[in-house]
């Protein structure tokens, strides 16, 4: 039986089905203290994610007492003495429990019927990070296994190991979602959008992830046939890879410069740095992850990618946290996160974390050909206050006689009214088109909702049009144009990218070869 | 750069510093960098006025003196709007006073 669905990251995958959705199981003990410290912040962090899901759906009265709750399990107040109870010997889950149970104790102490009442919530969010606890003691998948469920978490994508092949399959989920992101740049095949009519869960299935679809208990014609397709899947992948170390032409011969996109600096481990162009896009938000990283932290992270490069450009995107990216103690909770504190917005607001960035960034710039963007600028003003506090911290490094140098500043091409009347911006470094974004913005589709994503398009001819005017404008004042969205690593898209007037793009390191594939097919 | 700011407000919100209230107050003291703490009497204890954790350990119900001081950047701002959220009685009708 196959159920059609929508390609979220190409590929192929033959294995056993893995059912994402299974009841949970009974907490297994990890082997050391710091893998308990790290059982338990993950169990918080999904307890956190399952709130702030419910949270949409509740009315005002449920949703204030959500609130509270995820409010509570974020604040490290409260996971601070399990986590120490851990460090001196003891497993995560009788860690929890202790440390919340004294919590509780406190509650019910108290001579005031309202904090007793309490009491009663505490032990709500002490077993909530139990049950979640318990499931990262559940059977793991194996090897090569296909992960089909409702939707996956990013930390499950990241906790499985894919070398042994395997696949995701989803009744939800969305092409524009973080998984798919890290499932298109790990090469792992993707499908969402499968919506609700499988009946088996069990035994192996075959996942069609180019054209979109999974196949249930198949017949062995079947099995022959997918395996057909998969090996040509793989023989143009192959060929694809014989361009990979060739700089990017088009047919008619006119260059065109293709970068990655990384989020984590172990990323250019696994890349050849002679196979592109520079980094493209460096995401910082990842590192940021569950707590604020220090500058000593950022530090080191930006200076390991500068040094993987060389004197190959290094484009690293100031943190980019809202939306659908949130980090604890720094995003703020919104109805509408995607129009509201995210990006340069959230970081010219919360000065003293955007100010480590900076000073992490001037410090590192030193070590390569660095490259500095703000994510999320609709006005002139939002670069300029950014464009001073680099000024700022500069002098504030001289003064203190700390080595650092002033990378060049651009921005992010995103917001629409950038993109509109980009007249403005004629005074910064580069632009960078964030596809992604631009297109959620122009099309008002958000980019995690499967249930807009035919609207989603970064071919819809009003996003070209605007793409086709950023690229003409920078060519006419001398402003470098770039685009570091999905798009730019989509052989479907890349044809109308070239002939918007783009030449540079930034795209998935496991994009790269098909990718300049596509770009040697078209003549511009 | 070391700018202090200190305030004593009423609370007379029905339920006190609790947990809808503390949640709001919690995420207004986080907008502001300075270091912002509260107590419930003069000479302390002082509680991390970022954490909801130890607000709500403050156990401060409705009729208490709530001592809110800061230091360092927007120090006075952050002190002035604590102090406006509890005297505006945490922008909450009486009617979800009784759930929160």
């Amino acid at each position: 039986m196959r159920i059609e669905g929508i390609p979220a990251s190409p590929g192929y995958a033959e294995g056993p089905l893995f059912d994402l959705d299974q009841p949970p199981g009974s907490y297994k003990a990890k082997a050391s203290a710091e893998e308990e410290q790290a059982a338990l912040v993950s169990a918080i962090g999904k307890a956190v994610g399952r709130l702030t899901a419910l949270v949409e759906t509740a009315d005002g009265d449920a949703a204030g007492i959500l609130e509270f709750h995820i409010a509570m399990l974020e604040d490290d107040a409260l996971s601070g003495p399990a986590l120490a109870a851990i460090g001196s010997g003891q497993p995560a889950d009788a860690a929890w429990r202790a440390a919340l149970d004294s919590e509780i104790a406190g509650y019910e102490a108290s001579d005031q019927d309202y904090f007793r009442a309490r009491a009663a919530d505490l032990r709500d969010i002490r077993d909530q990070v139990l049950r979640a606890l318990s499931e990262e003691g559940e059977a793991e998948a194996p090897p090569g296994a296909i992960l089909y469920g409702e939707d996956i978490a990013p930390t499950r994508f990241l906790e499985t190991d894919w070398n042994k092949g395997g696949g995701i399959a989803l009744k939800r989920g969305s092409t524009a979602s973080h998984v798919a992101m890290l499932a298109r740049s790990r090469g792992v095949p993707m499908v969402v959008g499968l919506g609700d009519d499988a009946q088996t869960l069990t035994g192996v299935a075959l996942l069609d992830a180019e054209r979109g679809g999974i196949i249930f208990s198949p017949s062995p014609a079947e099995v022959e046939t997918f395996r057909q397709s998969a090996s040509s899947f793989a023989d143009r992948q192959g060929a694809a890879r014989t361009f990979l170390i060739e700089p990017a032409v088009t047919k008619t011969g006119t260059a065109v410069r293709v970068q990655v996109n990384i989020a984590y600096p172990s990323d250019v481990d696994g890349i050849d740095v002679a196979t592109c162009d520079g980094v493209g896009l460096m995401r910082t938000e990842f590192l940021f992850g569950k707590a604020l990283p220090d500058e000593e932290t950022q530090y080191r992270a930006y200076r390991k990618v500068l040094e993987w490069a060389g004197d190959k450009p290094v484009t690293i995107r100031t943190v980019d946290a809202g939306g659908d990216k949130p980090v604890p103690g720094f995003t703020v909770e919104e109805t509408n996160p995607f129009l509201g504190l995210r990006g340069i917005r959230l970081s010219l607001k919360r000065r003293d974390i955007f100010r480590v960035q900076i000073r992490a960034l001037l410090r590192a710039a030193i070590h390569g050909n660095l490259k500095v963007m703000f994510p999320m600028i609709a006005t002139h003003d939002e670069y300029a206050q950014a464009a001073a506090l680099f000024a700022e911290e500069q002098s504030a490094l001289a003064a203190e006689g700390v080595a650092h140098k002033l990378p060049p500043l651009g921005i992010m091409v995103e917001v629409p009214s950038v993109a509109l009347a980009p007249e403005d911006f004629a005074d910064v470094a580069f632009l960078s088109i964030g596809s992604n974004d631009l297109t959620q913005y122009v099309m008002a589709a958000a980019r995690d909702n499967a249930a807009v994503a035919h609207l989603n398009s970064v071919r819809h001819p009003a996003v070209l049009r605007l793409i086709a005017s950023v690229a003409a404008f920078g060519q006419k004042k001398g402003v470098p144009v770039s685009l570091c969205g999905d798009a730019g690593g989509d052989p479907a898209a890349i044809p109308a990218l070239l002939e918007a007037g783009l030449r540079d793009l930034s795209v998935a390191p496991a994009q790269l070869a098909m990718a300049k594939a596509a770009i040697a097919d078209v003549s511009v | 750069m070391s700018a202090s700011a200190e305030a004593t407000v009423l609370i007379t919100h029905a339920v006190g510093l609790h947990a809808r209230p503390s949640v709001k107050f919690t995420k207004l003291a986080k907008s502001f960098a300075a270091e912002v703490e509260v107590a419930v009497a003069a000479n302390g204890p002082w509680f991390d006025a970022k954490s909801i954790v130890k607000v709500m350990a403050a156990k401060a119900p409705k009729g208490t003196m709530l001592h809110i001081r800061a230091k360092g950047d927007g120090a006075a701002q952050a002190v002035k709007a604590l102090v406006d959220l509890v005297q505006r009685d945490f922008d909450e009708d009486a009617d979800h006073a009784r759930s929160a």
